[in-house]
């Protein structure tokens, strides 16, 4: 694929469709419309499906519906949407069911600001559905990373078994860059696992081989049961303590046990660095300018680049910053990953730069919390 | 005798045969009733088990799907048909039947009923009426009829219910039936007209809840509602012949509309058609 000036949502779509998704469930909402726009016209084109449901509940819902079906599955929405999606995002991590959810965040709470960016749905992705359970969540922060970072998206939730949250935010979505494409077989997709036993041997949820059982489609000659009730092996609701354990330690296992593979981030001069700047989405482009900025001044400032947000890349971040004094972690909210953070460094290490008025966190901000530290 | 015999022979083909049993119903629960019809209808059209797919929201009603050997799923509550919608729109050769209560149809999924009955997708929605919530202890639900004492209408339920098979005609759907669990010859043809319609298809099931709402209203045993279902329901050809007054508090049987309309996947067959054609 040649060079093409493209938008972030355009990105997502295309990303999308390279990872082979060939569903899509959506209601419109701003910043996250354009990717139903634009899966509505190229879905068929690939012989996929559109539907644009009744709100985000029922589109949440038909991707799940779509995912057992055998198809690879997305919806597309923004903080009211993603609010009302929660419920069935906990029945996909319940059941098992491989689908990607896509928020492009905008100022909330509530209806907020829909046309301003916002990080503040980080939490939500980890913690918006009732109960624990394992989530994956990426964050963009150019054109070129959201369309690898959606591929990315339906690999873990295939591999994993397991609903993928993509936090993208309105200016990565909305923002239009020169992308050089990758070509398409340069694309790497991860397929759903299958199943090596017969029908009637098949268990859902079977783990003696793998935490991450095959799931058959339905309609292929494997009947068995899902339901959001704590279950069995067969997938049928189990009222046994030690079950409902193995499944809680397994479904946790399966995420924690590949950390390798799920934690995505880049990291630039931190080796000899005084001050490490850590941040992600939209944020991640003013903290590179900033980094920059102070490094022209002389400063030895580390950066890292966080794309995947959940898990936590917990050992990535302590052992960057365990040489370290100062941590500044810049955010389009009120200090969210920060938390995180402070979790894993000393807290009076973190300094936090935070910005909820619906604007970019800008580059002279972060370069005052970097040269507050140095000075 | 004879026929019984040979009918449970048929259920038992159907049911899953392991640690389910005995189900999670109330001795005496309609719900059961509906299951069996389910499963004749379906063993009477000859259909492949393994291109049935049988989902469910949350609620007694919503225990069903565990108990058969098809494709099935237990899903969010009210949101049975919006899954089903996803599962048929990527497997259309599939027999999508959603099995739901009617706090679960038309309360919490009341916006997803009127709009797979609008979209015509072809879904068999099987409502199984039992004026309450059920599951959560006998609450007024959207069929509750006016007057009658609910859990949280202690001082008798102040709202109108919705008629649900007159709400599905004018909401779009292709097939529209009602029976009750006492009719179980009608119900089960109906299920089999249902199943056998290529768009939308809905029968609503008139039951009953003999712990909860039965209990609050002093409505008897299980034998005495179904008698009541029995002597309180009329056909749809007898109750054209009566007046509104007479019709009053009566339950009408019947097909309410046989209509042939555009199915939902299929016009997107189409539609990918029209894009690969724009397409070259
Ligand atoms: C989102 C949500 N709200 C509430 C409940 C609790 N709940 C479980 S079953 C039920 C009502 C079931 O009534 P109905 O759908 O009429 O089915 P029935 O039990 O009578 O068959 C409710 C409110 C739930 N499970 N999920
Ligand atoms: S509570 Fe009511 S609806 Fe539920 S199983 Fe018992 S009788 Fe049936």
């Amino acid at each position: 694929m040649p060079a093409r000036l493209m938008q972030g949502d355009e990105a997502c779509a295309e990303g999308a469709l390279a990872g082979g998704c060939r569903f899509f469930a959506g209601y419109p909402i701003t910043p996250a419309t354009e990717i139903a726009e634009i899966l509505a016209r190229r879905l068929p084109q690939v012989g996929g499906k559109f539907i644009q449901m009744e709100d985000e509940i029922a589109s949440m819902a038909a991707v799940i519906g779509a995912s057992i079906g055998g198809a690879k599955a997305m919806t597309a929405t923004s903080g009211p949407g993603f609010s009302l999606m929660q419920e069935n995002i906990g029945y996909a991590a319940m059941a098992e069911i491989p689908c990607v959810i896509v928020d492009v965040q905008r100022l909330g709470p509530s209806t907020g600001r829909p046309t301003s960016p916002s990080q503040g749905d980080v939490m939500q992705a980890r913690w918006g559905t009732h109960g624990d359970h394992p989530i994956i969540a990426l964050s963009p922060s150019s054109v070129r990373e959201t369309l690898d970072l959606t591929v990315q998206a339906f690999n873990f939730s295939e591999r994993y078994r397991t609903p993928v949250i993509l936090l993208m935010d309105e200016v990565v979505g909305h923002m239009r860059e020169r992308v050089e494409l990758p070509r398409a077989e340069t694309i790497k997709r991860v397929e759903r696992p299958v199943t090596t036993v017969p029908p009637e041997w098949y268990k859902p949820y079977e783990d003696s081989v793998s935490d991450v059982p095959p799931l058959v489609p339905f309609g292929e000659g494997y009947r068995y049961h899902v339901t959001g009730l704590h279950h069995d092996e067969r997938g049928c609701p189990t009222d046994h303590l030690e079950k409902i354990q193995a499944w809680s330690d397994r479904v946790f296992r399966k995420i924690d046990s590949s950390l390798s593979d799920i934690i995505l981030y880049e990291e630039d001069g931190i080796a000899d660095a005084n001050v490490l700047v850590i941040a992600y989405g939209a944020t991640a482009r003013s903290a590179w300018h900033a980094v920059k900025l102070a490094r022209e001044r002389g400063g030895k400032i580390g950066f890292l680049k966080l794309k995947t947000i959940w898990p936590f890349a917990e050992e990535v971040v302590e052992h960057a910053a365990a040489r370290l004094h100062h941590v500044v972690v810049p955010e389009m909210n009120r200090g969210q990953l920060v938390l995180e953070v402070e979790r894993v460094v000393a807290r009076n290490k973190v300094h936090r730069v935070n910005r909820t008025d619906g604007e970019m966190v800008h580059p002279g901000d972060i370069l005052a919390a970097i040269e507050e530290r140095i000075l | 005798m004879r026929a019984q015999r040979t009918e449970s022979r048929v259920h038992g083909r159907y049911l899953r045969h392991s640690k389910e049993f005995p189900n999670i119903w109330c001795a005496g629960c309609g719900i059961g009733i509906v299951l069996a019809a389910i499963i004749r209808a379906v063993d009477g059209l000859q259909l492949d088990k393994n291109e049935v797919a049988m989902l469910s929201g949350i609620g007694c009603t919503g225990r069903m799907p565990v108990y058969v050997d098809f494709n099935t799923m237990h899903t969010t509550h009210g949101r049975a048909l919006a899954f089903a919608t996803g599962l048929k729109m990527v497997r259309p050769e599939m027999k999508v039947l959603v099995v739901m209560g009617d706090g679960d149809a038309l309360a919490i999924g009341g916006n997803h009923f009127i709009h797979a009955a609008r979209r015509n997708i072809g879904l068999t929605a099987i409502v199984v009426n039992n004026a309450t919530y059920g599951m959560t202890g006998g609450q007024s639900s959207p069929t509750t009829p006016t007057g009658v004492r609910t859990a949280t209408a202690p001082y008798g339920h102040i709202e109108q219910p919705f008629p649900v098979a007159e709400l599905a005609v004018t909401a779009g759907a292709a097939f529209v039936a009602r029976s009750t669990v006492f009719h179980v010859r009608e119900l089960e043809q109906y299920l089999s007209q249902a199943i056998s319609k290529e768009g939308f298809a809905v029968v609503e099931v008139m039951s009953y809840c003999h712990t909860t709402l039965g209990r609050l209203n002093r409505w008897g045993t299980p034998a005495e509602m179904m008698r009541r279902l029995r002597d309180d329901s009329l056909t749809l050809k007898r109750a054209e012949s009566l007046s509104e007054a007479e019709k009053q508090g009566k339950i009408v049987r019947g097909v309410f509309v046989d209509r042939d309309l555009p199915e939902y996947t299929q016009l997107y067959e189409r539609v990918i058609e029209r894009a690969q054609a724009e397409r070259v």
